[in-house]
C-alpha cells in the first residue's frame, strides 16, 4: 500500500500576536516599556498638555514665577487621595486630587501654579474609567489655573489597591509680605466659613449606598484659589486660611486654636448646614461639625475686615452661604479650646474628632 | 425639619427652664436613664442653664457600655475565625474587650463590617453563601424589634449562614435595681422616649407605685428635655408619684404593638449580665426555642473565655449613677476616647465620652 504523502501547507499559518489590552489596565501598563508609553500617550497626554510634560523627561524644568526670585516664597504641599466610590455626586477622585492639593497650597495665601500627579492603579481597572478621571483632573486644573507638569503611573496587582489612588503635589508662589498660617490667629479675630458644612462627607456616604436612604446632596469639591484671591483683595490682613477636610470644621478649628494658642467661641445659630445634610446627620447620630468638606474654607480675619471678607466670599459663586461662625478669644485654662454657645444659651466644648466617625445604635 | 426646629426653639426652651426655676424650692436628684439623653443634655449645654437645685445623674442606658465583657470577647473570637463575616453597629468596634477590640481584629485581617441595621447583615449573608455571617445584636428595647425581625427573615429564607450574638437588655429591671440599692439617691427618673415608643410605659406604673417616685417619659430635643425635667420637678414638688408622659408626640401607653409582637415571637426573657453592674434578674432577652439555631453562641465553639477588666476603670459606678466621670482618677488622662479603659468612654451614648466631649473643664 502506497503511503499517502502529507504535504504541509502554509495557508493557515498564524503568529500569536499579543492582545492589545486597551480596555483594562494590566500589569504590563506599569512595566515602563511600550505599554506604559502607549498608556501615557493615549490617556494622559491627550489631556495634560504642558510643554514640559510633552518633552518626555523625568523632570520638569521651570522658571521661577517672578523675575526676581528673592521676592516672595514658594508654597509646596502634597496629598494622597483615596475615595470610594471613584465617582460621586458633584465630583470624582480626579477633581478631588486636583482641588485638594490646589487648596492646600492656596491656604498659605499662595497662587497655585503647578501640580505633579502619581497614579497607583489596580490591575483590571477599566481604561475608560481612568481616562474619565484624567479628563476631570485636566478640566479642574484648567479651572484652577494650574498646570500638571510631571507625573508617574504604577500598576499594582489586583487586590493590593482599591481601583485607583492618586497622589498630587502642588507648588505655588506666595507674594512678598503675605503671612497666612495656623499660628497667626489673634484674640478678637473673626472666624468665617465659606459655606455649608458636611456636604462632601454625606454625599460620598450616600453614594456608597450605606445610608439606607438616598439624598440629593452634592459634594462641594472645588478648587478654592479663585475665591481666596477675591477674599485677600477684600481682607488683605487675613491671618489664617484652612480647608476643613477630614475631621470637619471642629477638628480644623481645634488645630488652629492649638497652633495659635488661643480659644474660639462659636455660635451654634450661625453654623451653616444644608437641611438634607442636617437630616442625614440626625438619622445617623453624626454632627455636621465633624463631617468632611472638600470645597470650603475657614478664614480667621481681623475684626475690622470682617464685613469686607464676608462680602467678598458671598460675592463668589462658591461662597454664597458664607457665614461668621464666631470669634477668637483668650483661653482660660491650660489648653486652648473651641467652645460653642448653644442655641438655647448653654456653652460646651467642641472637641476634635476621635477615631472613626461611627453611626449611633439607637 | 420645621418640626425639629420647633423643638429647638431657644425662646420656648428658655421659657420652660424659667418655669422650672419658678417652681423649684429644694434640691432634687434626677436620673436620665438613657445615654442619648445624657449626650443631648450636654450637647445643648443644659448644665449651664438648669437651676443649681437640680442634680442630674446619668443612668446605665448605653447599650454598648453594658454589653458584658465576655460577650465582647466572644465576638472578637468569632470575628477572628476564617470564613466569618462579623457585622456590627459601628459603635461596638472600639469597645475594649479583655485584650483587644474589633477594630484591631479588622486591622489584623478579620472580616468585620459596620452595618447600619441588622437587615443589612442579613443581606450580606444572602450575598455570601459560603461565609458564616454573625450579627452582634446588642441594645435596649429600641434595637430589639429590628434585631428580632432579621432572625425571623433569616428563618423564612432558610438561611443557614446567618446567626446573632445577642445581648439584648431591658430598662425597667435596671431601674428597679438602681432603686433597690441602699445607696440610691435618685428621686425621679426621665424615662427614655425611644424605649417607650416601642414598649409603651405601662411597665413603669408599678415602679412608680412601689418606690414612690415620679417617672417622666421624655424625648430628646432640647424642648423635650426641658419639658421632661419640668414635669419631673413639678411632680416632685407636689409629691405626685406617678408616670407622666411628656413625650406624647412619640409615645402612647401601650407602645408599638406590632414591634412588641415581633419581640415576643423571637425572644424570651432571661437574667442578663450588665457590664459594670452585674446580673439583673429578668433584664434581658435571648432567642427562644424556635430560634436557638440562629444563636451564634451555639453555632461557634469559642471555648472558655477568661475576661479581664481594667483595674482603674470605675465605669460600673458611673453606670449606676454613683460616681461622676470627674471623680475617676483616669478620666481624661489614662482614659480618653482614643485610648479608652472602659466602655463608657467609647460609645456615643457613654457618660464618660459625653463629659470628655462636651464638658472637660
Amino acid at each position: 500500500m502506497e503511503e499517502k504523502k502529507i504535504t504541509p501547507t502554509i495557508e493557515n499559518a498564524s503568529c500569536p500576536l499579543p492582545l492589545r489590552h486597551n480596555d483594562r489596565i494590566v500589569l504590563g501598563h506599569g512595566s515602563g516599556g511600550r505599554m506604559t508609553e502607549e498608556l501615557i500617550q493615549h490617556v494622559f497626554l491627550t489631556h495634560f498638555k504642558h510643554p514640559e510634560l510633552l518633552l518626555g523627561n523625568d523632570f520638569a524644568s521651570l522658571l521661577p514665577p517672578q523675575t526676581d526670585a528673592h521676592q516672595g516664597r514658594l508654597s509646596v504641599s502634597t496629598d494622597a487621595h483615596i475615595v470610594k466610590p471613584l465617582f460621586f455626586p458633584g465630583g470624582d477622585i480626579g477633581k478631588l486630587a486636583v482641588s485638594g492639593t490646589v487648596n492646600d497650597v492656596a491656604m498659605s495665601g499662595a497662587i497655585p501654579l503647578f501640580l505633579t500627579a502619581s497614579f497607583i492603579i489596580e490591575e483590571g481597572l477599566s481604561i475608560q474609567v481612568l481616562e474619565k478621571v484624567v479628563e476631570s483632573m485636566a478640566y479642574t486644573a484648567e479651572e484652577a489655573g494650574v498646570a500638571v507638569i510631571a507625573g508617574d503611573t504604577k500598576v499594582a496587582e489586583r487586590g493590593s489597591v482599591d481601583q485607583l489612588f492618586i497622589s498630587t503635589s502642588g507648588i505655588g508662589w506666595i507674594p512678598e509680605g503675605r503671612t497666612i498660617n495656623g499660628q497667626s490667629a489673634q484674640i478678637g479675630d473673626s472666624i468665617l466659613i465659606s459655606g455649608t458644612m458636611g456636604d462632601h462627607g454625606i454625599a460620598v456616604l450616600a453614594e456608597r449606598g450605606e445610608l439606607g436612604f438616598s439624598t440629593t446632596i452634592q459634594s462641594d469639591v472645588a478648587p478654592l484659589n479663585g475665591m481666596i484671591a477675591e477674599l485677600l483683595k477684600a481682607a488683605p490682613h487675613t491671618h489664617v486660611l484652612r480647608d476643613p477636610t477630614r475631621g470637619g470644621v471642629a477638628t480644623t478649628l481645634n488645630e488652629i486654636a492649638r497652633q495659635s494658642r488661643v480659644s474660639m467661641l462659636l455660635q451654634e445659630e450661625a453654623l451653616p448646614v444644608k437641611k438634607q445634610v442636617q437630616a442625614a446627620c440626625e438619622m445617623l447620630g453624626f454632627d455636621p461639625l465633624y463631617i468632611a468638606n472638600e470645597g470650603k474654607l475657614l478664614a480667621v480675619v481681623p475684626e475690622a475686615e470682617t464685613e469686607q471678607a464676608l462680602n467678598a466670599l458671598r460675592a463668589h459663586p462658591l461662597g454664597k452661604d458664607a457665614a461668621l461662625l464666631g470669634k477668637v478669644i483668650a483661653f482660660e485654662n491650660e489648653t486652648p479650646r473651641v467652645l460653642l454657645q448653644t442655641l438655647i444659651g448653654g456653652k460646651r466644648i467642641v472637641d476634635v474628632l476621635s477615631g472613626e466617625l461611627l453611626p449611633r445604635i439607637c | 425639619m420645621a418640626f425639629t426646629e420647633t423643638y429647638r426653639d431657644p425662646q420656648l426652651v428658655t421659657q420652660t427652664i424659667q418655669k422650672i426655676k419658678d417652681i423649684i424650692t429644694k434640691p432634687w436628684v434626677i436620673m436620665e436613664i438613657c445615654g442619648g439623653q445624657t449626650h443631648a443634655l450636654m450637647q445643648h449645654g443644659f448644665d449651664d442653664l438648669l437651676p443649681q437645685e437640680i442634680e442630674l445623674v446619668h443612668g446605665p442606658g448605653c447599650p454598648v457600655c453594658v454589653t458584658p465583657l465576655e460577650l465582647i470577647d466572644k465576638g472578637i473570637a468569632i470575628a477572628q475565625q476564617p470564613d466569618v463575616i462579623f457585622a456590627s453597629y459601628g459603635d461596638m468596634l472600639r469597645v475594649p474587650g479583655s485584650e483587644k477590640d474589633l477594630f484591631s481584629v479588622r486591622a489584623a485581617g478579620g472580616n468585620v463590617k459596620i452595618v447600619y441595621s441588622p437587615i443589612e447583615a442579613l443581606q450580606i449573608a444572602r450575598n455570601n453563601p459560603d461565609k458564616q455571617v454573625v450579627f452582634f445584636a446588642i441594645g435596649f428595647e429600641t434595637t430589639a424589634p429590628a434585631n428580632a425581625l432579621s432572625v425571623m427573615k433569616a428563618k423564612e429564607l432558610n438561611l443557614k449562614n446567618f446567626s446573632m450574638l445577642v445581648s439584648q437588655v431591658r430598662v425597667p429591671p435596671a431601674i428597679r435595681t438602681i432603686l433597690s440599692d441602699p445607696h440610691n439617691r435618685v428621686q425621679g427618673f426621665l424615662a427614655a422616649g425611644h424605649v417607650c415608643a416601642v414598649m409603651g410605659y405601662h411597665e413603669y406604673l408599678p415602679l412608680a407605685a412601689e418606690f414612690q417616685l415620679p417617672l417622666v417619659v421624655t424625648g430628646f430635643e432640647p424642648l423635650d428635655l426641658a419639658l421632661g425635667i419640668l414635669e419631673t420637678i413639678r411632680a416632685l414638688e407636689n409629691g405626685k408619684n406617678e408616670v407622666i408622659n411628656a413625650y406624647p408626640r412619640g409615645v402612647i401607653q401601650e407602645g408599638n404593638r406590632s414591634a412588641q409582637d415581633i419581640i415576643e415571637k423571637v425572644y424570651k426573657t432571661c437574667d442578663q449580665k450588665w457590664r459594670g453592674i452585674g446580673t439583673i434578674p429578668d433584664s434581658g432577652w435571648k432567642l427562644n426555642e424556635d430560634y436557638t439555631d440562629f444563636d451564634a453562641e451555639n453555632r461557634f465553639d469559642v471555648g472558655q473565655i477568661q475576661t479581664k477588666e481594667s483595674e482603674v476603670c470605675i465605669s460600673g459606678l458611673i453606670l449606676q449613677g454613683r460616681k461622676k466621670p470627674f471623680e475617676c482618677p483616669a478620666f481624661g488622662t489614662l482614659c480618653t476616647p482614643q485610648n479608652p479603659l472602659g466602655a463608657t468612654m467609647v460609645s456615643s451614648e457613654g457618660t464618660c465620652a459625653a463629659y470628655y466631649r462636651y464638658q472637660r473643664k
